[in-house]
């Protein structure tokens, strides 16, 4: 398959590039419910939009009225999303939501896709328990309880995890924290008892949510796959997360060098545009090229992931690591070249720069996913 | 099955059977390179076997068309070669100044006859080519160049000295660009090809600090070229030169495979790698290496479908060339005193710091980093004054 789009994914990318830059704006969005101080930390009238366009269940079955499309789809739009910085629950809900109840009995499904396609739900994803990625460590609990479980634990950075209608709890139902085995994937209802919330603003404006599980009661219709088995849908729901995460971050990367590219094109100092200075030019060159070289490596892992291919693990880590590297030299770049004025809130770069600490973060940092690239080499 | 999967199960066969074992083994050093030409020695039966059987079959050149020698594979079909010799690890039949450089500016700017004859002879690995471009004074500013092709007729006397020939002393033949015009700094070159026989042309090798001898400074001394050995317009010269330096920078960038694009941390595990720092380093170097393989895939796959930006091999180049000297800073650090070593028979005659050596010239021949940098901002970010 050659690395580059098919024209039925050039297609998709034109419409939702207009989409987003027409409807996702920073000011429209990200400036504008960060200004109001909302909870949620996105707009729910864009993630109908989101669904009329079809973009919610992507890469849901055909048979449950999803599109069925793969990895390489979902991050056209997040690139975009990344773009555009557009506050959106479509990581977290129509990419590792849905791949994780797509590993769920139908009866799951029919729970709670329905609603993710209409744009009415938003899903969360509950992994990590700490300040940093650790899928290996997981120590929240869920034990028996009559026919269904007690969940009992802290769950960290949970993104939009307040605002979602079901948050999905990667929990130990058997063995010791570091084990492989004895993992199960719950959807957890919102409202169900026992659920504590401290909903944060982080960075980005983003709103993410430390959770406490106090014996909350689940019914055994709340398991997604197998009990004690969830690890490997858990590795599949990570997998998207990550990649996910790096197709956005292209997107971060790509915005911020574009609007600083054009800085250099007006802005004069000296008597001339100061992007006739060589000392830039280069600088954003060799920026051009990582950029172009992490976007590579972002479309192979998605390929990859699609062609159920068992180099993808590795070619995710690489993606993710990559796209950190790249994005975050855009930003730096970014605000160093907007001189005083990068400093200022009224300029969006700034902007960008918290977004690519809160997605290099997100799902494993490059240097989480360059230890998983030695070790997945052999050393 | 499709006709790509039957074309994929063909080839696999035809190497199955073809690719002599010896040429599964990876390249070790220069003398296991084949680089065919008149004088060329072959080091074994099974180089000198696996070139006839590649030629035969037009596996030389897969995507030329099979008049000028090749096999006329589409860039699909051209992918699918590459892939099957990468996963036996069968080494290139041939590799050539031909093939990778004059080639492609020919099947340009060449005439029909010119195609003919002198693709089939790079195709065969009948004649080896260098070229000749870079001078005393005219490195990065290579539009400056001086040796003077003076028009006499029938032929022009060529005079002036190139520098940084590769491998002139072994080239056949030699592709060079001579003013013809000293009037017009642009519009005054031509791009002419001329033996390495005709009297007046003499060559020097330049020791360089890998000890090695890759390049020569070559002279003209009242050369005489036919006017019939010009590729392209008289005076166009710089348009076939530039058009050929992308593929320099292409070759050079390492996008078309190759061992300069692999990972290096699981082989240096190998010896023990005690140091934690190293092998932080050697995995963050393995991340941008194996996405940097990304890249020369994709750069491939958009320029055979012409959607690659036409400066995109200068990024290439820049990218794959800083990487590689990293990768050989990597080795050298990981070798310690072994890799210190300068001709000793257990590094193969100092192959670690000779090979390390060699990659600094990585990001200055064919262009300097510096001109990938500024081309880049010109041509791609079109950024003011570039």
């Amino acid at each position: 398959m050659p690395l580059y789009h098919t024209e039925d994914q050039a297609m998709l990318a034109e419409s939702v590039t207009g989409f987003m830059a027409d409807e996702g704006g920073i000011k429209k969005q990200l400036r504008h419910y960060r200004d109001m101080n909302c909870q949620d930390g996105f707009g729910h009238t864009l993630w109908k939009q989101f669904a009329e366009m079809g973009l919610t269940g992507m890469l849901a079955a055909e048979a449950d009225g999803g599109l069925a499309m793969g990895h390489v789809e979902a991050g056209i739009v997040l690139r975009e999303i990344g773009r555009n910085l557009t506050p959106s629950p479509f990581l977290t809900t129509s990419v590792m939501g849905v791949t994780a109840l797509s590993g769920g009995s139908e009866e799951i499904r029919g729970r709670w896709l329905p609603g993710v396609l209409a744009g009415d739900s938003v899903l969360a994803v509950a992994v990590d328990e700490g300040p940093k990625h650790r899928p290996e460590r997981i120590a929240c609990k869920a034990e028996k309880a009559g026919n269904g479980f007690r969940l009992l634990g802290r769950k960290a950075f949970v993104v939009q995890g307040a605002s979602a209608d079901a948050i999905i709890v990667a929990a130990r139902t058997s063995g010791s924290d570091t084990d492989n085995d004895g993992i199960t994937l719950f959807a957890v209802p919102k409202d169900a008892a026992g659920i504590n919330h401290e909903n944060l603003r982080l960075v980005d404006s983003a709103m993410a949510s430390n959770v406490t599980f106090d014996n909350v009661e689940l019914d055994g219709d709340c398991v997604i796959g197998e009990v004690d088995g969830g690890r490997e849908l858990l590795n599949k729901v990570i997998r998207a997360g990550r990649i996910g995460a790096a197709a956005e971050l292209t997107g971060v990367g790509q915005g911020a060098f574009d609007i600083t590219t054009a800085y250099l094109k007006t802005r004069k100092q000296f008597g001339q545009l100061i992007g006739e200075f060589q000392a830039l030019q280069h600088r954003a060159a060799h920026l051009y090229s990582e950029l172009e070289i992490a976007e590579a490596a972002v479309i192979k892992a998605q390929q990859l992931l699609d062609g159920n291919s068992d180099k993808a693990d590795l070619m995710v880590s690489v993606a993710k690591a990559k796209a950190a590297k790249a994005c975050n030299l855009s930003v730096r770049e970014g605000v160093q070249m907007h001189g005083g004025v990068g400093m200022t809130d009224e300029y969006d770069i700034g902007l960008y720069m918290k977004r690519d600490r809160s997605l290099a973060e997100f799902m494993g940092d490059q240097y989480y996913h360059a230890e998983r690239v030695a070790q997945l080499s052999g050393y | 099955m499709s006709d790509l999967e039957a074309f994929r199960a063909e080839i696999r066969a035809w190497l199955e059977e073809n690719c002599p074992a010896e040429m599964r083994e990876p390249v070790r050093d220069e003398g296991d390179v084949c680089w065919g030409g008149r004088n060329f020695q072959f080091k074994n039966e099974a180089q000198k076997t696996w070139l006839e059987r590649c030629v035969a079959k037009g596996y030389t050149v897969p995507d030329w068309p099979k008049p000028y020698g090749g096999a006329g594979m589409s860039p699909a079909e051209a992918k699918i070669w590459r892939e099957e010799c990468a996963r036996i690890g069968a080494r290139p039949p041939l590799s050539s100044f031909g093939i990778w450089m004059l080639g492609p500016a020919l099947l340009k700017f060449g005439t029909e006859e010119q195609k003919v004859h002198y693709l089939n002879q790079i195709a065969r690995g009948e004649i080896r080519w260098c070229q000749g471009y870079s001078e005393p004074g005219s490195g990065s500013d290579l539009v400056s160049l001086q040796t003077f092709g003076e028009d006499k007729g029938d032929h022009w006397v060529v005079n002036g000295q190139k520098i940084w020939t590769s491998y002139a002393d072994k080239a056949d033949w030699i592709f060079c660009l001579v003013r013809t015009d000293k009037t017009n700094k642009y519009q005054g070159i031509s791009f002419l090809l001329f033996d390495m026989t005709t009297p007046g042309v003499t060559t020097k090798p330049i020791k360089l600090i890998s000890g090695n001898s890759p390049f020569c400074e070559t002279f003209f001394d009242n050369v005489v070229v036919p006017k019939d050995q010009i590729v392209g317009e008289l005076n166009r010269g710089w348009d076939v030169a530039k058009y050929l330096l992308g593929h320099e920078r292409e070759m050079i960038s390492g996008a078309g495979g190759g061992d300069r694009l692999n990972a290096i941390g699981a082989v240096v595990a190998r010896n023990g790698l005690e140091d934690p720092i190293l092998r932080a380093d050697l995995a963050m170097f393995d991340v941008d290496a194996l996405a940097y393989a990304c890249m020369g895939e994709k750069f491939l796959d958009e320029a055979k479908v012409g959607r690659a930006h036409p400066a995109q091999p200068n990024m290439m180049k820049y990218a794959g060339t800083e990487l590689n000297k990293r990768r050989h800073e990597l080795l050298m650090s990981a070798g310690g005193a072994t890799a210190l070593e300068w001709d000793s028979e257990r590094t193969n005659g100092g192959t670690p710091s000779r090979s390390w050596l060699r990659t600094k010239a990585n990001s200055i021949e064919g262009g300097t980093s510096e001109v990938m940098l500024n081309v880049i901002s010109k041509r791609i970010l079109e950024l003011p004054g570039a």
